[in-house]
């Protein structure tokens, strides 16, 4: 049965024609595909955790452009000084290249070891349209559905709004990210947003599975039904229909423009949200905003084999990269949940309360929260208290 | 607050006309404009209610043609009855019309029809930070054009495979030369040193590709505005952190959309800043976010501001500019007295007591019926 589900998936990826007979299927034998593909869904439930050689984990490491490789180091230095079992296997993704060998070659090293943290890899946008967006391309090819962003007010950090904690959970392989536009006739572009069956009621299943999990009250739906009757429409009707199936959650659903001006005036009253691509780009970053800015946010992608964890506003930062003022954050807070996945518990939560006091120091907040701390010394604060909670050398 | 500073305010808020120059005014029959008034659904007859009151009241020589437009039948009788008659007259002030999700997706939204058949095509909201309002930021003053007729909202959607949509968004050279035009227009008009294109090119690199050389051909002919562009994501995060940043933006219709959204709630709400809809040969004002608000309606707690500034447009667009200052001026007194703010601004007052305390600020001010 996991097969058969396997197959779905599969056959929905190589060819869209069949994906649409297979649906067929799924409409007729609604409930026996939808529950067997359930099982296989949830991250980190039924796959086994990534095999430990040596008793140590293998992460594909991609620096990327601009602050990636910095933060990136510093986040080894983090790890290398907590004596955390992970060794890195570091690939480069040169951007000014045309061919995708690079990231292939990324591709598959994440295959391999099954967990990545990574650096936004920059699109230039004076190469030729056919060269596509890499970052774009890692997340279809290994079909990582789900981007999740917990935006989450940090005390330390001062904000206009206070008790924010919102959970984004973003459709992250179709929508109008599927990079298929033509020209027909010259002068007049048509960009195609694709929304489909299986993939809303993927995304659905994930955003009332997690919510249920962390147990939260509430989903929205973000959509502009009122424009996009079939394709936001189509969205819509999936997020309901897995909602009847969750009934201790309420669920509700709330035009994109709604939404963005309610975010900025009242954001306290959402929950869990969930929406398709564009949209969830906008809202996780109207919303990392909202909390203190691009460098306090972590940000992970999920999918049913692979996790990838990156800053959640995928930012290069190109105009302040080597200049030891980037905020180390987001990305330490991302490697956080990346040692939650590899179920290496003590580690994360030491790192991240150790971030999470640093911040609270306003003497330490980089330029981008308004204070004139290096990246250096926020890192070597972290360290220094991790050192000072932590097991001594000894006692081990 | 002084009578000068809030004279000064409401000149700062008069819209561009110098681009209409080339179209002569309005006929006037007997002295008077006709204007076309569609109520809409929710809050919208309450307010056009009110307008139409406050225009008897200071004898402002417009006389409303009221054309309703049911939002419930399928057939597009009604809308086009209202399409011809703003031919007819060349302005109009409308309410939302309320688009119902359970029709068949054959039926196409009333707003947009509206919109797209009189070619409306630049959607101009103006957000000011105002005085009397009390928000997270201050000293906005962000100008957003907005693309109005293609983009997104093309309609064009089908369903090739069970189970996968593809809805078009489309994306045209000239309707971008136009667009980008028209706001460098308008920010030389007013005087206005920047403008940002907002776009996402990285990933739609034909669509918005398109767009962006668009804008950064016509911002050659205009050396004395700077021109600068940013991906959408990185500007809803900008204008939530930092949105004094900001002074004219142009883009298309779906970013246009959310954008003017989030600035409409940065300076205080949807019931506090109008929108004003352009095209070649007509113009349409309503409020800025189109919210119908079904919720508040009749319950004479909805927040006037929004539509009554845009009917102040509507007269700076017909040439009454004496009215139209006179009324502004009034509005913006009012909108400082904290006792009056209606719910959606955190206050209790009713929308009543404030359309009756703009009309004794006209009243105060405006001079008296014996010296005509």
């Amino acid at each position: 049965m996991a097969a058969h589900s396997a197959v779905l998936s599969m056959s929905k990826i190589i060819n869209p024609f069949w994906g649409g007979l297979l649906g067929n299927t799924a409409k007729v034998f609604g409930t026996t595909v939808t529950s067997h593909r359930s099982k296989t869904l949830l991250t980190g439930e039924n796959i086994p955790p990534p095999a430990k050689y040596g008793g140590r984990h293998t992460v594909t490491l991609i620096p990327g452009d601009g602050i990636g490789p910095e933060l990136l180091n510093h986040v080894r230095e983090v790890f290398r000084f907590s004596c955390v079992p992970v060794d890195f296997e570091v690939v480069h993704v040169n951007s000014a290249l045309e061919t995708e060998v690079d990231i292939n070659n990324a591709i598959t090293a994440i295959r391999r070891n099954g967990v990545a943290l990574k650096g936004n890899i920059e699109t230039k946008h004076t190469m030729a349209p056919s060269v596509k967006s890499r970052n774009n391309l890692l997340r279809t090819s290994l079909d990582l559905f789900a981007n999740v962003m917990h935006c989450q007010s940090l005390p330390g950090v001062q904000t206009r709004h206070k008790n924010i904690d919102i959970m984004i959970i973003r459709e992250n392989t179709e929508g109008e990210y599927s990079s298929l536009e033509h020209e027909s006739v010259s002068g007049v572009v048509e960009s195609l947003k694709i929304i489909t069956r299986n993939n809303s009621l993927r995304i659905a299943e994930y955003a009332f599975r997690l919510a249920r999990e962390k147990g939260r009250r509430k989903v929205t739906a973000v959509h502009k039904a009122n424009i996009m009757k079939l394709g936001d429409g189509l969205f819509l009707e999936c997020c309901r229909e897995v909602a009847s199936g969750y009934p201790d959650i309420t669920f509700e659903s709330m035009i994109v423009d709604n939404t963005t001006m309610q975010l900025v005036s009242k954001p306290q009253q959402f929950d869990v949200m969930v929406m398709p691509n564009l949209y969830g780009n906008i809202v996780s970053n109207v919303c990392a905003g909202l909390v203190g800015g691009p460098g306090l946010v972590p940000g992970a992608n999920y999918g049913r084999d692979y996790a990838v964890f990156e800053t959640a506003t995928r930012n290069t930062g190109k105009s302040i990269a080597n200049r030891n003022i980037a905020n180390p954050t987001a990305m330490l807070l991302a490697s956080c949940m990346m040692l939650d996945h590899l179920e290496l518990y003590d580690h994360a939560s030491s790192i991240r309360n150790a971030v999470l006091t640093t911040m609270n120091e306003t003497r330490l907040h980089t330029a981008d929260i308004g204070g004139q701390g290096t990246t250096l010394e926020v890192v070597q604060s972290i360290m220094r208290f991790i050192q000072s909670k932590g097991q001594l050398t000894s006692d081990l | 607050m002084t009578t000068r500073s809030l004279r000064s305010l409401s000149g700062a808020l008069k819209p561009l006309f110098n681009g209409h120059l080339s179209r002569p005014p309005p006929a006037r029959y007997g002295g008077r404009h006709t204007v076309t008034l569609i109520p809409g659904d929710g809050i919208g007859p309450e307010l056009a209610n009110h307008v139409r009151e406050l225009f008897r009241f200071c004898c402002v020589p417009v006389d409303f043609e009221v054309v309703n437009v049911d939002s419930s039948m399928a057939s597009e009788d009604d809308i086009n009855n209202a399409i011809m008659a703003i031919r007819r007259n060349g302005v109009a002030l409308k309410g939302n019309i309320e688009t119902n999700h359970n029709l068949p997706p054959s039926y196409k939204s009333r707003n947009n029809l509206l919109r797209t058949t009189l070619d409306l095509y630049a959607n101009v909201m103006h957000c000011q930070s105002l005085p009397g309002v009390r928000t997270r930021h201050r000293n906005i003053d962000i100008m957003i054009i907005r693309e109005n007729t293609e983009g997104e909202y093309s309609s064009l959607e089908h369903e090739n495979v069970p189970g996968v949509v593809e809805c078009l968004k489309i994306i045209t050279k000239t309707k971008s030369l136009r667009i980008a035009d028209y706001a460098f227009r308008t920010a030389r008009a007013k005087g206005r040193r920047r403008v940002t294109a907002v776009h996402k090119a990285n990933i739609m690199k034909l669509g918005d590709g398109l767009f962006l050389e668009c804008c950064k051909e016509v911002a050659c002919g205009y050396p004395e505005i700077s021109f600068d562009s940013m991906i959408v994501d990185n500007t809803s995060m900008q204008l939530v952190s930092r949105p004094q940043q900001f002074d004219v933006m142009v883009m298309p219709n779906l970013y246009g959309n959310i954008v003017s959204n989030v600035c409409a709630g940065l300076v205080g709400g949807p019931g506090l800043v109008p929108g004003a809809n352009y095209g070649e040969d007509y113009a349409v004002f309503e409020t800025g976010t189109r919210n119908t608000g079904k919720s508040i309606a009749n319950r004479n707690s909805a927040n006037p501001t929004a539509m009554l500034l845009a009917s102040c447009l509507l007269l700076d667009h017909l040439r009454l500019h004496a009215y139209a200052s006179m009324i502004r001026r009034a509005i913006l007194s009012t909108v400082t007295e904290t006792r009056l703010h209606t719910a959606d601004l955190g206050g209790q007052g009713s929308t009543s007591d404030v359309v009756q305390s703009i009309m004794n600020a006209i009243q105060s001010t405006g001079p008296q019926t014996l010296s005509i």
